[in-house]
């Protein structure tokens, strides 16, 4: 099937083709011996370091637990179970709404003394384990619990700072729409998440993401492409006002959404509808 | 249980006649022979053979009852002294003949067929079993014996003297053909088929049983099974109650929870295993503590598959300890722990696999682990509700607990009333009164009764106007936060009189004291929540605002009494 697709497409295209194989060869192969890849949102996949997140790994996230959400859609779609540690605030509803199970998802909202203990007995069963560190935690506890992590295969996301994490995700800057100064409501975000590999694993990466979208969707903002080989200065065009922001959902909506289908290649190669017009570009 | 192409089972219905009235008599010590009514929410449930002869029948209101019959001595309805009374007749039974199902307190079923063997007939059997009944001092039993429950019950009923009626085998809808139509128990139905022209049984039976069932659903065709003495009603015999519970006395009484745990270890290995023995598996238990001064603290508890001698200590451990750890002392030494079986069911239909049941028994393990650390309610599942503001929509619900008993067990006790009577409005139409989420409702036991404002049922949820449109906040406060919303030039914002704003915010801080104040980028609102006017303790008033502060982070904001509140984020 290749080779037919080899022969038969020009030369730019095979190279093209070439690149995004490689891509996936990457994905499937981890750096390390041991490590897995996850299913990840589409949304995310070139965001993160190797393209997915990888099984045993823990990441971090500052602040934001739509980050938080988003990183645990991809694992839950695919049938596996989460359980969030010491989370009270959680909001269950929106994490329905971002595609993650509730029927396969376990709570441990006030763990108390035995955080530790309740964390390392869920990564046991559940696959992805989201928590947020109590206070200070010493460092051979953060040593134990990512021992586990590693030794059961599963996926580590904290809320806050984690020393070991594999990326760091932060929400850099975000634009709500739909609101004013005193009319309408929430509607959407566009959110500018960037990720900071482990040290020494290049520059951070960075791309526009509605998070989520005017019909709870969550996906990249097309006509932005995040890869961020070329950074984007910290001084950016950013902030769009609100009434623009508006605008915009008016008449690009219906087709976002008809290539929606296509958002995953739309983050990784930069081959994308010219005529898709960007909001803050 | 029946499955309609199931051949009537013979049936053997020994029936005590007016037992209600022959028990209640019984303990109220007065002779049957008077003319006695058994009353049940103001209408005559049984009545004694005096109290017949001057015209009382079942289902007339007292008053009636006592004008026709004026020497007519009325007593409440005691079910349980009604049951216990019947208990040595199903003991006797039981010790005779295997498979004894109760149909009512008065009435028992059983499989006619060994005993038929045994006693070497089955009018043998009757009369042995009416001997035993006598020596008991219930001297007017009566047996009916026919093909399929419904049948016997009947024959056991008609009218008569015989004490002993046996409809030949294969006789049953022969039998059945020539009774009333009334007989099915089903008023809606009996009314409409007598209205119908239709009078016997076997009328009914001559009705073709597809078009009953298209006409009538399933339960006219179930009255067409039985009429047509067809009906696989099997006999489903009872549990003997001793396997179901165990107790444990402590003397002296124990005052710290390993120790109590330690002692109960042994009995709940007992208990469990008898329970195998009899080929049953315990889903749903009572544990009932009892202390040295006499309290009693009780609690059902329930397991999503089943119990093992581990989980039953378990749960002891939990109920003892609530939120305390293992190592505390109790507030009163246990002299008694009591564990009831509630609810038992057959273990064939709870065997494992051969390749085990995969993987949501490794969770259950896993899981149940957690809740050993954290105790019961520290490990939640989470589903979606109804209500206004999002902590309401929010139903958790402790691992292994059914969704319904916790309505008012929710953890999220952060706001103040909960949403249970706003749910009860939309879901059942009654106003509950389960709010503020207690989660000591159910460590008491309690749990069923706040259930009913609990999760709706039906797959479509019902619409909720006024509340949050999407998207959802990210992060809902299990407590709202106290913040602080000021104007231009620092002024505390309002509401008038007329529901507006006093002045346009313009600074936010994520604490009341106002240390974080940051500019606005957008906000909207008020939009204004009058809930549970109707309730004068419960109801609030209070206006909701959705502002984006200078970082981007927006949140959902309310306006109660003057004071600014963070009921979520998005973040």
């Amino acid at each position: 099937m290749t080779d037919a697709a080899l022969t038969s497409s020009s030369p730019a295209a095979v190279g093209e083709e070439i690149r995004a194989l490689q891509s996936r060869i990457q994905q499937m192969q981890a750096t390390k011996l041991d490590t897995r890849s996850v299913r990840t949102h589409p949304a995310l996949e070139g965001l993160l370091p190797g393209g997915s997140l990888r099984s045993g790994a823990a990441y971090s996230v500052e602040r934001s637990t739509a980050l938080v959400m988003a990183l645990m859609a991809g694992p839950s779609a695919d049938g596996v179970w989460c359980g969030v540690v010491g989370m009270p605030d959680f909001g269950v509803e929106a994490a329905s709404r971002f595609g993650i199970d509730l029927e396969r998802l376990a709570l441990v909202p006030h763990p108390g003394e035995e955080w530790l203990t309740a964390t390392a007995a869920l990564a046991d069963v559940v696959g992805v384990v989201v928590t947020r560190l109590p206070g200070r935690v010493p460092d051979a506890a953060v040593a134990r619990l990512q021992a586990r992590i590693r030794q059961r295969e599963a996926v580590l996301i904290v809320l806050g700072d984690w020393p070991q994490s594999e990326a760091t995700l932060r929400i850099i800057e975000s634009s709500w729409s739909g609101i004013g100064r005193g009319h309408g409501h929430l509607t959407g975000r566009q959110a500018m998440v960037s990720v900071t590999a482990r040290a020494g694993s290049g520059r951070p990466r960075r791309a526009r993401l509605w998070l989520p979208d005017g019909e709870e969707l969550f996906r990249p903002v097309l006509g932005q492409v995040g890869r961020a080989t070329a950074p984007v200065p910290a001084s950016a065009p950013v902030a769009p006002t609100p009434v623009e922001t508006t605008e915009f959902d008016g008449e690009g909506g219906p087709r976002v959404r008809r290539l929606r289908e296509s958002a995953r290649d739309s983050v990784v190669s930069p081959v994308t509808p010219a005529r898709m017009r960007g909001v803050a570009g | 249980m029946s499955s309609p192409a199931a051949a009537p089972m013979r049936t053997m219905v020994v029936w005590c006649p007016d037992w209600p009235v022959v028990a209640t008599a019984g303990f109220e010590g007065v002779s049957a022979e008077e003319s006695i009514a058994v009353i049940e929410k103001g209408l005559v449930l049984a009545c004694s053979e005096a109290a017949r002869a001057d015209g009382v029948r079942r289902g007339l209101r007292l008053r009636e009852a006592q004008a026709r019959s004026p020497r007519l001595r009325a007593f409440a309805y005691d079910p349980v002294r009604v049951d216990r009374a019947f208990e040595p007749l199903i003991t006797a039974l039981e010790a005779m003949s295997p498979n004894v199902q109760i149909v009512r307190s008065g009435s028992c079923a059983l499989r006619a067929r060994g005993a038929a063997r045994y006693y070497g007939g089955e009018h043998e059997a009757a009369l042995a079993f009416l001997e035993r009944f006598a020596e008991l001092g219930v001297t007017d039993a009566r047996v009916g014996v026919a093909d399929g429950m419904f049948a016997a019950e009947q024959a056991v009923r008609l009218p008569g003297v015989d004490l002993i009626r046996i409809v030949p085998e294969g006789g049953s809808p022969q039998f059945l053909a020539g009774l009333p139509v009334q007989l099915l128990d089903e008023d809606e139905l009996v009314t409409l088929l007598w209205r119908l022209g239709i009078r016997t049984l076997g009328d009914v039976a001559r009705l073709p049983a597809d078009d009953v069932r298209t006409r009538f659903g399933e339960a006219g065709a179930r009255a067409h099974a039985r009429a047509s003495g067809t009906d696989g009603a099997r006999v489903t015999p009872r549990i003997p109650p001793e396997v179901r519970e165990s107790l444990n006395d402590f003397e002296p009484p124990l005052d710290r929870i390993d120790q109590v745990t330690f002692g109960v270890r042994a009995a709940a290995e007992r208990f469990v295993d008898e329970l195998a023995g009899a080929r049953f598996v315990c889903t749903a238990l009572r544990i009932e503590l009892t202390s040295d001064r006499g309290e009693r603290r009780e609690r059902s508890w329930l397991h999503p598959r089943w119990f093992t001698a581990g989980d039953v200590v378990d749960r002891v451990r939990w109920q003892l300890q609530g939120g305390s750890t293992i190592e505390s002392t109790l507030s009163a030494p246990i002299s008694r722990v009591r564990i009831v079986a509630e609810t038992i069911d057959h273990s064939t239909r709870h065997e494992t696999g051969l390749w085990g049941s995969g993987s949501e028994e490794r969770i259950h393990h896993g899981l149940s682990r957690v809740q050993s650390i954290v105790g019961h309610e520290g490990v939640l599942t989470a589903s979606i509700g109804g209500g206004r503001s999002p902590r309401e929509r929010q139903l958790l619900v402790p691992w292994g607990d059914r969704l319904e008993e916790k309505g008012g067990a929710r953890s999220g006790g952060g706001a103040r009333g909960g949403g249970a009577g706003d749910r009860a409005r939309a879901g059942a139409g009654r106003v509950g009164r389960a709010g503020g989420g207690k989660i000591e409702a159910a460590r008491t036991g309690s749990g069923k009764a706040a259930g009913e404002a609990g999760a709706k049922k039906g797959d479509e949820p019902a619409p909720w106007p006024g509340s949050i449109p999407p998207p959802l906040p990210t992060t809902v406060f299990e407590r709202r936060q106290a913040v602080l919303v000021l104007a231009e030039g620092e002024h505390a914002v309002a509401i008038t009189e007329r529901g507006m704003l006093s002045a346009a915010p313009a600074f936010f801080s994520s604490d009341a004291a106002g240390r974080q104040l940051r500019a606005l980028e957008a906000w909207a609102g008020p939009w204004p929540v009058y809930e549970r006017w109707w309730d004068a303790a419960a109801r609030r008033r209070f206006d909701r605002f959705q502002v984006v502060d200078a970082d981007g982070v927006a949140w959902l904001l309310a306006l109660e009494n003057g004071s600014w509140w963070a009921e979520a984020r998005y973040d």
